[in-house]
């Protein structure tokens, strides 16, 4: 079996996927629900509902603020309680919609049964409004709306559609089962993202460690009769998921600087998003629920559970009997690039792949101590930057440098921290140069849009 | 022998006069013609090229301050009003004196009154700590206490005090030159002006949270409940979005905010006397009282300008003095 | 559950650290130790045991009295350095010479620059060529070791040296050579610094590095082939008076500095191509050094003078960037 990887760097952390074999379980449905309308990338969602109004499991509650925006639908069926602001998981306030739960009432037009409906539309135009209006958004991590990366600028075209199954995060399991148990789902949603953009060819990318899934897989496809999708086994490899990674590995391809993936021609979606855009097309369902892995070695149950969006943190964990004593962080999201909870009180979104514990000993950073240039963090930064001096850069407030070392095309994945023998909190530091390199390079490009403008206007009023 | 030395030293002269005369031509053709007033400004700055100022350094202020037209955009906080004064009279422009100003820390939630609610294990830096999240305690607007204003003041001014976990200004040290207001990503440090003797009156709080919120993450907070503001007889108080703001410009030092307020949210700094709560509460009230009285029998506009009378304690003799420190500006 | 902890990503750590490193790179050199002890007998055991001593003490010393910091003798470092420069020097120095070499190499090549990390030169080489410049009574008159089991004791001069020496006196390359079986050479029989002496407890100790990947292969198999490439050159211009490629590798301090001397973190480039430069230069320098110099070995100078320009081959050779030409 011959095994693709990206070109540059990476680390091989240990895989623990202790939860792989816990089957997806629905999570009973919370009191209250809190859902918020900044739960993807882009402008924030415009409630559309009011307080003491009645809402319907799958019925929109709030109109997308933009291009890059999503609709979001009510998870709960039951009444609306108050929009106010609401701390999220960081403790930033934020606009939630609370629904106190009443029942478990459908909204009309969405196919609860369990049925497969492998006929594809014919109209790419359709699938990709009918993933609009499903709310569909990546749930990779990025919680990228997905319709707007289905319509490639023009000039641009696809090449192909990778379906990142890679899930190279240690820990996380809920891709795995989905792959497992809901394996038909999937394929017909790749089926449909690959009609969508123009009957391209697709690939489903599974790590190694997932022997079970990447059998599954092929016999499903080989039994729908799908062309031109087909299973690529990918090397254990951390980052092997970043999407950038992923298209070099699989098509040796590399998206350059601040470039789109569409720029090579490739459009990468994650399982749990191939699995959203089956049922938002076929099934008329959109995004009310999605599949959290709750793990860790001091957590006494490991569990896969499909929860609905909104529900809040502190619920699942009691629902699992609690926050375990030796625990010492919960993760929302893998350990290596997952976002620490401060806040058990938020509640999950679209994005939430997973809750992780964590021990004091596997989790509490080691004291910083003096750089022996070991070159461990370059040989490991899968982008091939140099962290260490990009940490010294950053630390300077230097934009320039940091600027010129390339500091923007950080992707923030933890390879660099997690190799440094010396416990520098290079990432850290290099995310402070990243934000003030992209702000500048924004700046600038507005300036010289701006520029751009002017000198037009100042040539309309010669002529 | 004699001959060696002979040739030594001529070798050495007219080595020395070669090269110096291909230093001279050099430097005649590298020449730039720079206004000679630059030089002449830079040497009266402070030289602690800390960009106070909005420029790059004291040369870049130079350059800066002999090209405009005025000295109206162009102050040195750190020199202040001496520095400005000669660097007016060299390039003949007029200055405008300004009131020497100081860095106000405005928060107070010490460790006490604002318990940490989960530990921040990631690299001490209030800039990264803020991308995080809200921060280790209740309170998601106050201090996060890792001292990225410390690190930011070149002037040694600022410090942490280890009992609180605030950083403390050194009213000695501050030259107001505003690093730690840029460094600071919460915005909690402001520039005021010193007042007289040092002493002035702030809020130290920008919890912008309802009244609950904010007092069950800090003792100290702001809780915006406006009675400073129904005090105040200046109107030098606004409360707007939970939080009061006392105008440095009105404010008349007279310290009855400081006494009314609930949570001790205000501070008045380097007063001679501490504050006598019971008097001040006690003046108040009997102010109160009578300007209901006259409101009854005659229209509310007497009442205000009774406002502004003596207040006949302690605190009012210093106001009046007040008053006249600022004449003599 | 007390509270909890929040930080940036990544939550995991590699387990690597510092000391973990070093402390590999102390036991990759434990069999060259317990080969230099066996060889060399108590002597050697003195002057290992006062270099590292001395090493792990003034480091102590210099980070609590003089930097006011918190020490850095945890990470083992320090050790490091003194068994090197112990297996840099004769059996036979004086213990007090020892000492001014650990002086040299922790006092000056490392603490003076900021500890561990800053130094620009690596220390023990440093203290090494101190003494050999000092000292140079000391550190070249070798004499053929007791050893714990009582081998002959025959003094003289290294084979590096002898030949040196030799092809001033006129005589040529094949007559000197044949004097030493390669054998011997890789198996430990000859005089020289305690660490030039068995090449075969070096290499599984390089090996030991390469397979726990705390060293990267490419500088010293650069050193070895450019010292194999040049002396292969000018031997077959003229055998008689250039060595062979096999006793240029095997002699001296050669093995010894390209193992552990050359891949020390600290001072070598971090990117592929810089180290196979770096390894270029160093085993060019050597054999310069040996054919043309004055010195009968030149690694040491090799290595220190390619330390130097470590910055700039940094900036030179970077990895490339993902998406860049």
């Amino acid at each position: 079996m011959s095994k693709h990887t990206f070109a540059i760097g990476g680390v091989h952390p240990h895989d623990n996927k202790i939860s792989r074999e816990c089957a997806l379980e629905q999570l009973p449905l919370a009191p209250t629900v809190y859902i918020s309308v900044a739960q993807h990338i882009g402008a924030p969602s415009v409630p559309c509902v009011a307080v003491g109004d009645k809402v319907k499991v799958g019925q929109v509650i709030a109109q997308p603020g933009g291009f890059v925006g999503a609709f979001i639908h009510s998870s709960v069926s039951g009444t609306v309680k108050s929009i106010a602001p609401r701390a999220d998981l960081a403790g930033r306030a934020s606009t939630h919609i609370e629904i106190a739960v009443e029942g478990d009432e459908w909204a009309e037009g969405i196919d609860t049964s369990d049925t497969l409906v492998t006929t594809i539309p014919e109209d790419p135009k359709a699938i990709i409004e009918k993933i609009r209006l499903g709310g569909v958004v990546g749930l990779g991590g990025a919680t990228f709306p997905t319709h707007v990366k289905l319509s490639p600028p023009p000039g641009s075209k696809c090449e192909r559609v990778i379906i990142n199954g890679c899930e190279c995060e240690p820990y996380l399991t809920s891709d795995f089962r989905t792959l497992l148990e809901k394996g038909e789902q999937v394929v017909v949603g790749a089926a449909l993202l690959k009609k969508a953009m123009g009957d391209v060819p697709c690939t489903i990318a599974i790590e190694e460690n997932k022997p079970e899934a990447i059998a599954h897989i092929r016999e499903v496809i080989a039994k729908l009769g799908y062309e031109g999708i087909d299973v690529m086994v990918m090397k254990m490899m951390y980052p092997q998921g970043g999407e950038k990674q992923l298209i070099d590995a699989v098509m040796h391809r590399q998206v350059g600087s601040g470039a789109l993936p569409i720029s090579v021609g490739a459009v990468v979606q994650n399982v749990a998003t191939a699995l959203a855009v089956y049922d938002a097309v076929q099934k008329g369902k959109p995004i009310v629920d999605n599949s959290v892995t709750v793990t860790g070695e001091c957590f006494p149950k490991q569990a896969n559970l499909v929860v609905r969006v909104g529900t809040p943190l502190q619920y699942i964990i009691d629902y699992l009997g609690g926050v375990p004593e030796s625990a010492a962080k919960i993760i929302s999201g893998g350990p290596m690039m997952g976002r620490a909870v401060a806040n058990l009180q938020a509640a999950t979104v679209k994005g939430t792949g997973a809750l992780l514990f964590l021990t004091e000993k596997q989790t509490r950073r080691a004291p910083e101590t003096g750089c022996i240039r070991c070159g461990k963090c370059a040989d490991a930064c899968p982008m091939g930057l140099e962290p260490f001096l990009l940490n010294k850069l950053s630390k300077a407030a230097d934009w320039d440098a940091c600027e010129a070392n390339a500091a923007q095309d950080c992707i923030e994945c933890g390879c660099c921290l997690y190799s440094c023998p010396a416990h520098i909190p290079l990432l850290d530091n290099i995310r402070v140069g990243k934000g003030s390199v992209l702000s500048a390079i924004r700046a600038r490009a507005a300036a010289a849009k701006a520029a751009a403008e002017a000198a037009k206007a100042a040539e309309a009023a010669k002529n | 022998m004699a001959s060696t030395i002979i040739w030594t030293i001529a070798v050495i002269t007219v080595l020395g006069l070669v090269l110096a005369l291909v230093l001279y031509l050099v430097a005649q053709k590298f020449k730039v013609e720079e206004d000679p007033r630059i030089d002449e400004v830079e040497k009266v700055m402070p030289g602690a090229n800390c960009g106070g100022c909005g420029f790059a350094g004291c040369r870049a202020f130079a350059e800066a301050a002999v090209k405009a037209p005025n000295l109206d955009n162009n102050y040195c906080p750190v020199g202040g009003n001496d520095t400005m004064a000669k660097v007016a009279a060299i390039l003949g422009y007029e200055v405008k004196a300004k009131a020497p100003m100081v860095a106000v820390v405005r928060c107070n939630g010490t460790c006490e009154a604002r318990p940490k609610v989960n530990e921040y294990d990631g690299y001490a830096s209030c800039y990264v700590k803020s991308l995080l999240y809200t921060g280790d305690t209740g309170c998601a607007f106050g201090c996060l206490g890792c001292g990225d204003c410390v690190n930011a003041c070149q002037f040694g001014a600022l410090s942490m005090d280890p009992a609180t976990g605030l950083p403390v200004v050194d009213q000695e040290k501050c030259t107001a030159c505003g690093a730690c207001v840029k460094a600071c990503p919460k915005h909690i440090i402001e520039l005021r002006p010193q007042g007289p003797r040092g002493m002035r009156v702030f809020v130290s709080c920008i919890n912008k949270d309802k009244g609950p919120v904010a007092k069950k993450a800090c003792a100290n907070a702001c809780i915006g409940c406006g009675i400073c503001a129904k005090t105040c007889t200046h109107e030098a108080i606004t409360v707007e979005g939970n939080i009061a703001y006392i105008d440095p410009a009105k404010c008349k030092l007279c310290r009855e905010c400081e006494a009314m307020c609930p949570t001790g949210a205000i501070h008045g700094v380097n007063f001679p006397k501490p504050l006598d709560k019971d008097a001040i509460k006690e003046r108040i009230k009997a102010r109160q009282q009578k300007a209901r009285e006259t409101a009854e029998g005659n229209a509310p506009a007497v009442a205000n300008k009774k406002a502004d009378a003596p207040l006949g304690a302690s605190p009012s003799e210093k106001v009046v003095k007040v008053k006249e420190d600022k004449k003599d500006e | 559950m007390s509270k909890l902890l929040v930080s940036p990503s990544p939550h995991i750590h590699s387990k690597d650290s510092t000391r973990s490193l070093m402390l590999d790179v102390v036991i990759a050199l434990i069999p060259a130790v317990i080969c230099s002890v066996v060889f060399y007998g108590w002597q050697e055991l003195l002057v290992l045991g006062v270099s590292v001593a001395s090493c792990v003490l003034l480091e102590w010393a210099i980070t609590k009295y003089m930097l006011k910091q918190p020490s850095t003798i945890a990470d083992l470092s320090a050790v490091i350095t003194g068994i090197l420069l112990a297996l840099n020097v004769p059996y036979t120095t004086p213990w007090w010479v020892v000492f001014i070499g650990a002086v040299v190499a922790i006092g000056v090549a490392k603490m003076t620059f900021g500890g561990i990390g800053q130094n620009i030169w690596n220390p023990a080489l440093v203290g090494r060529v101190f003494l050999l410049v000092s000292f140079p009574t000391y550190m070249t008159t070798w004499s053929k070791p007791q050893g714990l089991f009582g081998l002959d004791a025959v003094s003289g001069p290294t084979p590096l040296g002898a030949i040196q020496e030799g092809l001033m006196q006129g005589s040529t390359v094949q007559e000197l050579t044949s004097a030493y079986d390669y054998k011997d050479l890789l198996f430990a029989n000859l005089g020289g610094s305690a660490g030039e002496v068995c090449a075969l407890t070096l290499l599984a100790g390089f090996v030991y590095l390469c397979c726990r990947k705390v060293i990267k292969p490419w500088i010293t198999l650069s050193i070895f082939a450019t010292v194999a490439l040049t002396s292969l050159i000018f031997w077959g211009i003229d055998p008689s008076r250039f060595t062979d490629p096999l006793f240029n590798l095997l002699t001296g301090g050669l093995i010894l500095g390209a193992c552990f001397m050359a891949t020390d973190y600290v001072t070598s480039p971090m990117s592929l191509w810089g180290g196979v430069v770096f390894g270029v230069g160093i085993g060019f320098l050597t054999m310069m050094i040996r054919y043309f110099g004055s010195y009968p070995e030149g690694v040491s100078f090799a290595i220190l003078i390619m330390n130097s320009v470590v910055p700039l081959l940094n900036m030179w050779f970077k990895q490339k960037k993902f998406g860049r030409k």
